[in-house]
């Protein structure tokens, strides 16, 4: 690091005037937290979330390591780099909490979601649907003559779109499990 | 062939091996077993306390005046809610605390059985980390797990909740050495390249200025020795947040006095004007900061902390450097005396500070007819110094004036409720110190309105016989509050003055103490010396001067070079935006 490189007043301001206006729009960020599988664990990651402020738009947990009683958390969040950095050190600090990895900035990854989605339609309208269903490769689950459930699994845009071409045909209600995410290529975390 | 034991038995056992000596508690049905055992030994000297609060603030005191863990110990439902307020103290002032509370046993546990509460859930906002131990065999473990936990990276408080039954049922005794405390391992040494490049900025600066806070001194006594060593190598001067006062030392020639919002004028306008700012050990609170786009403005900055998450949470910095204080010194005194640095020519900054010291910003209009508070302080201070003095304080006007007007020449010596301002602190924090100091003078320097908040605690201060001085600041009025008024909102004192007070001298006498009472400043020496020389605890009345205020001050929204000085006009010093500040 050449500290002497750094311009005087390159740290003019607060952070939170810091960055030119573009730098200070939200981002969308994808990260993985390993944890300790141990009674409120997920209250605490939530707790924080909750009691600072930050946004969760979705967040996956299960245990990965059975052995070794690891948990996978996978939270979806919004905010400015800044805020983004806060959360990233926020989730470090927490005593059950292993490694932090924020996929968006990391590495290559794929995200993955799975939604149900019912849909209640009849005559061209059921077809429609049916032929929509197996252009987005999901699967019908349960039917009636009156409904289908389809199971689809996705990137959160696809299952988005699918959810929005539904709407005219029917849409009853969907479930979505919310992004697991994992880098791509053969190195693990 | 490992321990058997009660779980009791294992919470007194893992206390000793922990090297505890003192326990802050109050009894209740579901720590029963806990305090049979207490009454069974005599290694473990056990007080109790009037409130649960005041156990909390108690084990802070001690803590902070010895750098060892405060243990407290209280029982399930009400005791564990009335410790949330010191738990919330510690944590926001990195104070390291263990908590024991008693719990429902395990089968009753979300009955809404007699005294339950969700403690975990409760205080899981206000602990470092809390366990809920439902397994004897696992109680030992998550004891010496919550005092590595406690005390290793930023300190602060932890809880174990242990249910009846727990403490009823046999298990096994692990020892400290067996714990399982590796998966807590926060990084401590510092990025050598950031070191050296701070070596590089320490250099070439012209105006560079030493921001130091509480770190340093929780990093323990030798954080302060090195502060002071880079502080000869470099001829820095040196600022202090109020939790690090005594770090470096108040006699020092290079010592500006405390910064922010009552901060000297010098500190102050040598953190706006500074072209290095150094911080060591402290976070950039809104109270240090003032109006965060302008704070200062030209300089470099860098940031020596334990807690990631204290880095550039407030204020962007450049070099950030996460690692225990101590350490990350001590490799940069290393560096730069291998390297033979020199400082750059320091001579106009240092008359550009002499500039400001004498503008002479604690300057106050004394008076002969009623005893000014900040002329108390300074009596108080200039009777008491190089004792080998202790000193508390509560919250409010009287504490900020403490920490102007009362000079610290060591770390360790001056506890104070920095980040959470808990009026109420102060006596129980002086009675902790004084458990663990009972030789040295310890003063809790208070407002009479902060005092009553847990002035049951004068009867446990009586009954060990411990001899704190209760150094009361009596202005009648929540002073800092009724100064926020005047200044923020037309001078209209909705609910700032006690039409009710109790005679202090009368109550002390109620308590079992000595009660002195002082309204003359003729009289306040010879006062001050009765109250020093009284081998027992003692409440002394100083009636002041009702509505001085505190000053300097830097209102709420406005930068470090726009403080107010105490004789200047204050009207429409707080804007509209500023007054949504607190
Ligand atoms: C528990 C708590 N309640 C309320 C406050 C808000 N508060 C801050 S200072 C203050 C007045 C303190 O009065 P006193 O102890 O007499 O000190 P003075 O300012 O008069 O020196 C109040 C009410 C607080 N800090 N803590
Ligand atoms: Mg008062």
């Amino acid at each position: 690091m050449n500290a002497l490189a750094l311009k005087k007043g390159a740290s003019k301001k607060s952070a939170y005037h810091l960055r030119a206006p573009v730098e200070e729009k939200e981002e969308r960020h994808c990260l993985t937290v390993l944890v300790d599988n141990e009674p409120g664990v997920l209250a605490r990651v939530i707790g924080l979330f909750s009691g600072r402020g930050y946004n969760i738009e979705s967040l996956t947990v299960a245990e990965t390591d059975h052995l070794g009683h690891r948990s996978r958390i996978t939270v979806v969040t919004t905010g400015t780099p800044m805020v983004i950095e806060q959360i990233k050190a926020q989730l470090g600090r927490l005593v059950p909490v292993h490694d932090v990895h924020d996929l968006t900035v990391e590495s290559a990854h794929v995200e993955r979601e799975l939604a149900l989605v019912k849909v209640a339609s009849q005559g061209n309208e059921r077809v429609e649907a049916l032929r929509l269903k197996d252009a987005f490769r999901a699967r019908v689950v349960d039917s009636t003559l009156a409904s289908f459930v389809f199971e689809l699994t996705g990137s959160p845009e696809k299952i988005d779109a699918f959810i929005e071409l539904m709407r005219p045909l029917g849409l009853v209600e969907v479930a979505r499990t919310g992004v697991a995410a994992i880098t791509r290529g053969a190195e693990g975390m | 062939m490992a321990k058997q034991m009660t779980g009791a038995e294992i919470v007194v056992r893992a206390l000793k091996d922990q090297g505890v000596d003192v326990v802050f508690g109050y009894p209740g049905g579901a720590v029963l077993p806990i305090y049979d055992e207490i009454f069974k030994q005599n290694d473990i000297r056990h007080i109790l306390v009037r409130h649960e609060q005041g156990a909390t603030h108690m084990a802070e005191g001690y803590a902070r005046s010895t750098g060892k863990p405060g243990v407290v110990l209280v029982t399930s439902g009400p005791g564990a809610t009335n410790a949330v307020t010191g738990m919330t103290d510690a944590l926001m002032d990195s104070i390291p605390m263990v908590v024991l509370t008693g719990q429902v046993p395990t089968f009753m546990i979300g009955n809404d059985a007699f005294q339950e509460a969700d403690t975990v859930g409760i205080t899981r906002p206000c602990t470092k980390h809390n366990w809920l131990v439902k397994d004897t065999d696992r109680l030992a473990d998550t004891i010496h797990k919550a005092f590595h936990v406690a005390t290793h990276g930023r300190p602060g408080p932890v809880l174990i909740d242990i249910p009846k039954d727990v403490q009823f049922a046999r298990g096994t005794y692990t020892e400290p050495k067996d714990a399982r405390t590796e998966t807590y391992q926060p990084r401590t040494e510092g990025d050598a390249d950031a070191i050296e490049a701070v070596v590089d900025l320490l250099e070439e600066a012209e105006r560079p200025i030493l921001y130091t806070g509480g770190g340093v001194i929780n990093s323990g006594p030798q954080a302060s020795r090195l502060l002071r060593e880079l502080v000869a190598e470099t001829g820095a001067p040196v600022t202090s947040t109020l939790m690090g006062l005594g770090a470096y030392p108040a006699s020092g020639a290079n010592w500006l006095g405390m910064l922010g919002m009552h901060g000297t004028y010098e500190a102050n306008m040598a953190m706006h004007d500074c072209d290095l700012m150094v911080c060591i050990g402290a976070r950039f609170d809104d109270r240090i900061t003032g109006r965060t786009d302008a704070f200062s403005p030209m300089s470099r900055k860098v940031h020596i902390d334990i807690d990631p998450s204290s880095i550039n949470k407030n204020i962007h910095v450049d070099i950030p450097i996460v690692g225990d204080v101590g350490r990350v010194l001590e490799v940069l005194l290393e560096r730069w005396r291998a390297r033979g640095s020199k400082t750059g020519d320091q001579s106009a900054w240092w008359s550009q500070i002499a500039a400001w010291k004498a503008v002479d910003c604690l300057r106050y209009q004394p008076s002969q007819k009623t005893i000014k508070p900040q002329h108390a302080i300074e009596r108080l201070e200039a009777l008491t110094r190089g004792m080998d003095r202790y000193v508390t304080t509560e919250v409010g006007q009287h504490q900020m004036w403490a920490a102007q007007f009362m000079g610290f020449d060591e770390p360790n010596r001056w506890m104070t409720s920095g980040g959470l301002g808990t009026m109420g602190y102060g006596l129980p924090a002086s009675i902790g110190v004084q458990i663990a100091h009972p030789e040295s003078l310890v003063v809790n320097v208070a407002g009479e309105a902060s005092w009553l908040m847990v002035m049951q605690e004068m009867c446990t201060a009586v009954q060990y016989r411990l001899p704190v001085k209760q150094f009361i600041l009596n202005n009648e009025r929540l002073g800092m509050v009724r100064q926020w008024q005047e200044l923020l909102h037309g001078e209209r004192y909705s609910h700032s003055y006690s039409e009710a007070l109790p005679d202090f001298v009368k109550l002390a006498e109620a308590f079992g103490c000595k009660g002195i009472h002082c309204n003359d400043p003729a009289d306040l020496d010879e006062a001050i010396r009765e109250m020093l020389a009284y081998d027992g605890p003692v409440i002394f009345d100083c009636l002041v001067e009702k509505h001085e205020n505190c000053f300097p001050m830097i209102p709420s929204g406005k930068a470090h070079n726009e403080m107010l000085l105490g004789e200047a006009s204050t009207e429409g010093a707080i804007d509209a935006g500023g007054a949504v500040l607190v």
